[in-house]
């Protein structure tokens, strides 16, 4: 069983604390709306995209510190890299936290972020951090708003 | 366990909880979950593995000595649950699977009797979805309207809306006797009397009043008194509708099949009286002659001593976390029963509940299937610590250093 305390990691607690690319974006290209029925977290993403390229992208909304930090970290990641790699960093992130990729050796695309399979172990908590993930598949896609449920 | 204490011997209830000797993450257990569901006690657990491994058949059925054993056994909890709720007679005493479903029987047949198009169904701002959504799903087939009595800050119901709230459309009153997120007890006989003075039968959700206070149905004078065994030291799959008499007798039946009926043809079916008439197929019979054994022991302890101690807990657990900066109760109804909400600035009660769990100790972190009493208070959700019996002081010490640390953790 792990124990929960590991997840808050001084990454994770630094990140909620301070959230990166948090606000949004005037004049977006793809906006969605994320929530998580069974918390109440909620989160608004706001993306400019270029020539096939996430040129910016922010997130607002309120959340536990697992989905909040992971908003802040994956706004990081994915900004500058192109659509499609999005995609397969989103497609990596939800593999590693269900538990059906290794972070060690099959989620190449991830980097740091692999700093969330932690969550695994705690089903309760795998959608707090796959929020941000989903929403940002949807807005990919075109769609308003996306759920964990 | 000794019942002639004055105050109650928890040392020796505790070892009747296996449970609460167990290691969570390194740390001993510090259950403070029981209004999510209680813990039983080893006669409870003994009882129904008799029943299970020695004695079990189906009830109701025929002549063979088994059967009749089970059905004494069986009706004798029944019993019990009169007794304890002080109900006229055990014919009042419907077995469930629990207050949702008893709310939902009631919904269905006394609701969809009563309540027609146009008519309105009063309930209060704090309950629980289970006595919320089945009145949605009658209001929608019938046209109803729901109304909702209105509670103040502190969390206590606005009864001088009563007057104004309660019509001549009113078919139904449903009221929550003990929050389970707030922790107010409300004071239902008063609610009743005003109801009644207007010919409006009440439904009280009992299912965190029973584990905490006497409850006398008749005293009370309420229509309907539903309540889940699990969260009274009983076993899950079992519950209790209470209901008068003359309601029951003039309700249809709800589910069809086997042991409700009289007698069937193909022309025409016949039903059995209350309460077989509502108990159709084969009912969780381990598990109601465990609810009659989870009602033996705590009677025997003493709803007035457990109230008591719970009480010390409730008092020493607010006065400690209250005294945290940042850290919000929601409820501070002057009569408060056995639970604990708060909500801490900067810490989603996620993390909270989480990081608690590390600690080994169990609370809920959420919206305790009360999505219109968070949406009152503004938050998303809250952190619950909820007392039972086999609680301690030291207890309450552990769920505050390890609240501290959650805090100092997120500086
Ligand atoms: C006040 C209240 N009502 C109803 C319920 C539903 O009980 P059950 O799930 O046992 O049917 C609960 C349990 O959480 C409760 O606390």
């Amino acid at each position: 069983m792990t124990d929960p305390r590991e997840l808050y990691q001084q990454v994770i607690l630094e990140h909620n604390k301070k959230p990166r690319n948090f606000g949004k974006l005037e004049g977006c290209t793809h906006h969605a709306e994320g929530h998580n029925p069974l918390c109440g977290d909620e989160l608004d993403l706001t993306l400019v995209i270029e020539d096939g390229v996430v040129q910016d992208i922010k997130f607002q909304g309120s959340g536990c510190a697992i989905d909040t930090a992971s908003a802040s970290l994956m706004t990081g990641a994915v900004k500058g890299k192109s659509v499609a790699e999005a995609e397969a960093m989103a497609e990596q992130f939800r593999g590693m936290v269900r538990g059906e990729l290794d972070p060690a050796t099959q989620a190449p695309l991830l980097g740091k972020l692999t700093l969330f399979s932690g969550v695994k172990d705690l089903p309760s908590r795998v959608k707090c951090a796959v929020l941000p993930w989903a929403t940002l598949h949807a807005a990919l896609k075109g769609e308003e708003e996306a759920s964990t449920e | 366990m000794s019942i002639d204490l004055k105050t109650l011997d928890v040392a020796a209830i505790r070892r009747d909880f296996p449970l609460l000797s167990r290691i969570l993450h390194g740390k001993p257990v510090v259950y403070l979950d029981s209004a999510v569901s209680g813990q039983m006690p080893v006669q409870v657990i003994d009882r129904m593995t008799k029943y299970q491994r020695d004695e079990h058949t189906n009830v109701h059925r025929g002549v063979s000595t088994l059967s009749q054993e089970a059905t004494d056994f069986y009706e004798a909890a029944r019993e019990k649950v009169r007794k304890f709720i002080g109900a006229g007679s055990s014919r009042e005493i419907i077995w469930t699977r629990g207050t949702t479903e008893a709310i939902n029987l009631v919904a269905q047949t006394f609701g969809r009797m009563n309540v027609k198009a146009g008519d309105e169904i009063l309930l209060s701002a704090m309950e629980h979805h289970a006595n919320i959504v089945p009145w949605q799903m009658l209001a929608q087939e019938k046209g109803a309207t729901i109304k909702v009595i209105p509670m103040t800050d502190d969390g206590e119901l606005v009864l001088d809306s009563l007057d104004e709230l309660i019509t001549e459309r009113t078919r139904i009153l449903g009221v929550v006797h003990v929050s389970n997120v707030l922790g107010t007890v409300n004071p239902v006989k008063e609610i009743i009397a005003h109801a009644h003075a207007k010919g409006v039968p009440v439904l009280v959700d009992g299912a965190q009043a029973v584990p905490h206070l006497a409850v006398d149905v008749q005293d009370l004078d309420a229509d309907f008194y539903v309540f889940s065994g699990h969260k009274l030291s009983g076993p899950t799959g079992i519950g209790v509708l209470y209901g008068k008499l003359a309601h029951l007798e003039a309700m249809p039946p709800w589910h069809g099949g086997g042991s409700m009926i009289r007698s069937v043809t193909w022309e025409k079916t016949t039903y059995l009286p209350a309460p077989g008439k509502f108990e159709a197929g084969t009912p969780p019979i381990a598990a109601a002659i465990g609810l009659g054994v989870a009602i033996d022991y705590v009677t025997a302890l003493g709803l007035d001593r457990i109230a008591a101690h719970e009480h010390e807990l409730l008092a020493y657990a607010t006065e400690r976390l209250a005294a945290i900066p940042g850290l919000r109760i929601l409820g501070n109804a002057k009569d408060k029963a056995s639970v604990l909400s708060f909500v801490v600035e900067g810490i989603h009660a996620h993390d909270m509940g989480s990081l608690l769990d590390g600690e080994g100790v169990v609370v809920r972190a959420g919206h305790h299937c009360a999505q219109p009493i968070m949406t009152r208070f503004g938050v998303p959700a809250t952190t619950r610590a909820s007392f039972a019996y086999f609680n301690t002081r030291e207890e309450v010490d552990i769920l505050v250093s390890a609240v501290l640390k959650a805090i100092e953790l997120f500086k």
